[in-house]
């Protein structure tokens, strides 16, 4: 019975983790899905997160706003992805490359400018208790659910139907598919991705706003530990289609909150190794859906990453 | 790999068009020095600039640009004790860049050195444990060995899902990187650890009997000289190895180096697992050299600064060297500059992201300056020959 009770309560706080962990990986990888079908990629959504996370909490320290903390990570990420798709219009400069710049100089900017921001407490994201039906505490603690995290679920099922429906989503993929047909037809090439990839941005940099302001809740420089590379890695897991990165984050999300769960019932044998268990995870993901001759299925024609 | 979209053109000797005869000897040295001009000008000006850049940063913040590259020279480079320091830190940079420049000839983006790098720290002082009583000149190498294995096996098989299951090795390396330094962290805290070890989980110490000395007359250890030997290396196997030469066109064009039957799985998995062997024996010797066991101490960032030591030197071995030292010494002047101008720790790390943005920006620019393009140069001269001819 005792070992019965044990098995729900990590069952519970998996589902519960998953809940509350997977809203950065959702966030990240939405963004992350609207660059990629632009056909650039952008490896600095790390670098954006943390400098999100960063600015939010101390936007919400200052403002004791945590909307104003979203609002302004949002811009920020913004910022970074004008950057990146700004830079990457020049001829022989590699986007892959310029992520991994972006995603170093967004962490050290975010380190340098937040040193102040470690001791004090800012005002967490308000929660919504979908667990009011249920009297176990567990079950409660388990649904209460941010806002960002509904907002992260719409914005999935908007964006996979505004990919197919809308003339700006169409436009996107033409220009992901064959820059030339894109051109062809008109469009500014260079300034649909820049745009991609500017959206992304405030997609991570929101990301980054859950991080800190509602879990783990506080800022400091190990806030994502390569959180915005694995929602890159997912976007591939995902094939590029909002609805099943939405489900991915979830996966994600459960796996990252498989340690903490073992711990809190007094497993605390190997916790570093289920610590890795999201980026062990992500890697066998990625073999399993990797393939070594033909395109990967969904994947934007113009993609670098290959 | 990015082969049919970035493949550069092919470094023929560019032939004069309608030149009757050869060009003089001394036009074809200026020539040949302007090729290589190009590829330390442009580096030197990105570098340049982004010190400009971070001035701006610096003003905004209503810090002096002038205290800042002051206190770099004297904390980096402006004394003999400031100089050590500098080539100290230089030591692991050079191993942590080779993990990015060796799979670079190849196309790939590998990043995961960091984890590499505690890996090999590990694995070095774990096999110092059963080595204990042996002799030193056998037992340390040993060490390496264990070390550069250990590396070799992690990169190496980033590489080979790369080569055969075509996994994007920019994302796995980062990935292992993560589960290296999580596998090291539970063997520092787990079965390696040394219970005396109460405030900061270690391994056992590897004893003195083995602990790697400075070189001779200098107070730097032998990391620096073996880094400096390895990237010699390096530059001998890219560059005057027909393996070398194999991986170049591999990482050139795919489909190209298929047809003429070269093994580009077993060169994308060599050049990967060489490059991982590198950075574990940066962790060797900071474990053998440095710190006298492995713990938590192990991740301090050299894998990151060596992706943009390696990109700043263009993935030339060689080039290594030079940025190294440089990054080196900006790093040994860290601890002044936060003294003397109250600016945190991280103010390194914002330097080196504009640097590093700075210098994939100048990317752009080869080719684009006519005093470094030759076959421009001949243009002019043919013109100004048509019109003496004319006269």
């Amino acid at each position: 019975m005792n070992d019965d009770l044990g098995l729900w309560t990590v069952l519970l706080a998996v589902i519960g983790g998953a809940i509350r962990v997977s809203t950065p990986f959702l966030f990240v990888s939405l963004g992350e899905t609207i660059t990629e079908r632009s056909g650039r990629i952008n490896l600095g959504l790390e670098g954006t997160l943390v400098f999100g996370a960063m600015s939010a909490y101390a936007t919400a320290v200052v403002t004791d706003s945590p909307w104003a903390g979203v609002a302004v990570a949002g811009l920020a990420g913004g910022g970074f992805g004008l950057l990146h798709g700004f830079i990457c219009r020049f001829p022989r400069v590699n986007d892959v490359a310029i992520g991994i710049a972006l995603m170093l100089f967004g962490s050290g900017l975010a380190f340098f400018l937040g040193k102040p921001f470690i001791q004090p407490s800012a005002p967490p994201l308000p929660a919504i208790p979908l667990g009011f039906w249920s009297d176990t505490p567990q079950v409660q603690a388990a649904l209460r659910v941010n806002v960002l995290f509904l907002v992260g679920a719409a914005l999935a099922v908007f964006l996979w139907w505004a990919f197919r429906n809308t003339k700006a989503g169409l436009i996107v993929r033409v220009v992901g598919d064959s820059a030339d047909a894109a051109r062809a037809m008109g469009y500014d090439v260079d300034r649909v991705r820049l745009l991609a990839t500017a959206v992304g941005g405030v997609l991570a940099g929101i990301g980054g706003a859950y991080l800190s302001l509602y879990y783990p809740g506080s800022w400091n420089e190990g806030i994502s530990s390569g959180q915005g590379l694995m929602a890159v890695a997912l976007v591939i897991f995902a094939r590029w289609n909002p609805l099943a990165c939405f489900g991915a984050a979830l996966l994600f999300g459960g796996a990252g909150a498989l340690g903490p769960a073992l711990q809190s019932v007094g497993i605390s044998q190997g916790y570093y190794l289920f610590y890795a268990a999201p980026y062990v995870l992500t890697l066998a993901l990625l073999i399993a859906t990797s393939s070594p001759d033909r395109a990967l299925a969904g994947a934007p024609g113009e993609l670098s990453l290959k | 790999m990015a082969a049919d979209t970035t493949a550069p053109a092919l470094p023929l000797a560019e032939p004069v068009p309608g030149a009757p005869n050869r060009p003089p000897a001394a036009l074809q040295a200026r020539a040949w020095l302007a090729r290589r001009a190009e590829v330390v000008a442009i580096p030197v000006g990105a570098v340049v600039a982004g010190f400009g850049l971070f001035s701006l940063f610096l003003l905004v913040l209503g810090k002096s640009p002038v205290d800042f590259v002051n206190l770099v020279w004297r904390g980096g480079f402006g004394s003999p004790f400031a100089l050590q320091n500098s080539l100290q830190r230089a030591a692991p940079l050079l191993f942590a860049a080779l993990c990015v420049a060796l799979p670079a000839r190849l196309g790939l983006v590998v990043i995961g050195g960091e984890g590499a790098i505690v890996l090999g720290g590990v694995a070095a002082a774990a096999a110092a444990q059963p080595l204990q009583g042996w002799p030193a000149t056998l037992a340390v190498p040993l060490m390496a060995l264990a070390a550069a294995g250990a590396g070799a096996l992690w990169i190496g098989a980033v590489g080979a899902l790369r080569a055969y299951r075509g996994v994007n090795e920019t994302i796995a390396s980062l990935l292992m990187s993560y589960i290296a330094i999580a596998l090291s962290n539970h063997l520092i805290e787990g079965v390696l650890r040394d219970p005396g070890s109460l405030n900061k989980p270690s391994t056992w110490p590897i004893g003195e009997a083995f602990a790697v000395g400075p070189l001779p007359g200098l107070d730097v250890h032998w990391g620096l000289g073996v880094g400096a030997i390895v990237c010699l290396a390096a530059y001998l196997l890219t560059e005057r190895t027909t393996t070398g030469f194999a991986a170049r066109i591999a990482g050139g064009n795919v489909r190209a180096a298929q047809i003429q039957g070269l093994p580009v799985g077993r060169l994308v998995v060599g050049f990967t697992a060489l490059g991982g062997a590198c950075a574990a024996l940066a962790g060797f010797f900071e474990v053998a050299a440095v710190h006298g066991n492995a713990n938590a101490s192990l991740n301090a960032g050299f894998g990151y600064t060596g992706i943009l030591v390696a990109f700043l030197a263009r993935h030339n071995p060689l080039g290594i060297m030079p940025v190294a030292f440089l990054l080196g010494g900006i790093e040994a002047s860290s601890g002044l500059i936060q003294r003397r101008m109250q600016l945190p720790d991280a103010t390194v790390l914002v330097l080196e992201g504009l640097l590093f943005l700075v210098v994939l920006l100048s990317e752009t620019l080869y080719g684009r300056f006519k005093i470094f393009s030759p076959h421009l140069w001949a243009e002019k001269r043919e013109t100004s020959n048509g019109a003496a001819a004319a006269a």
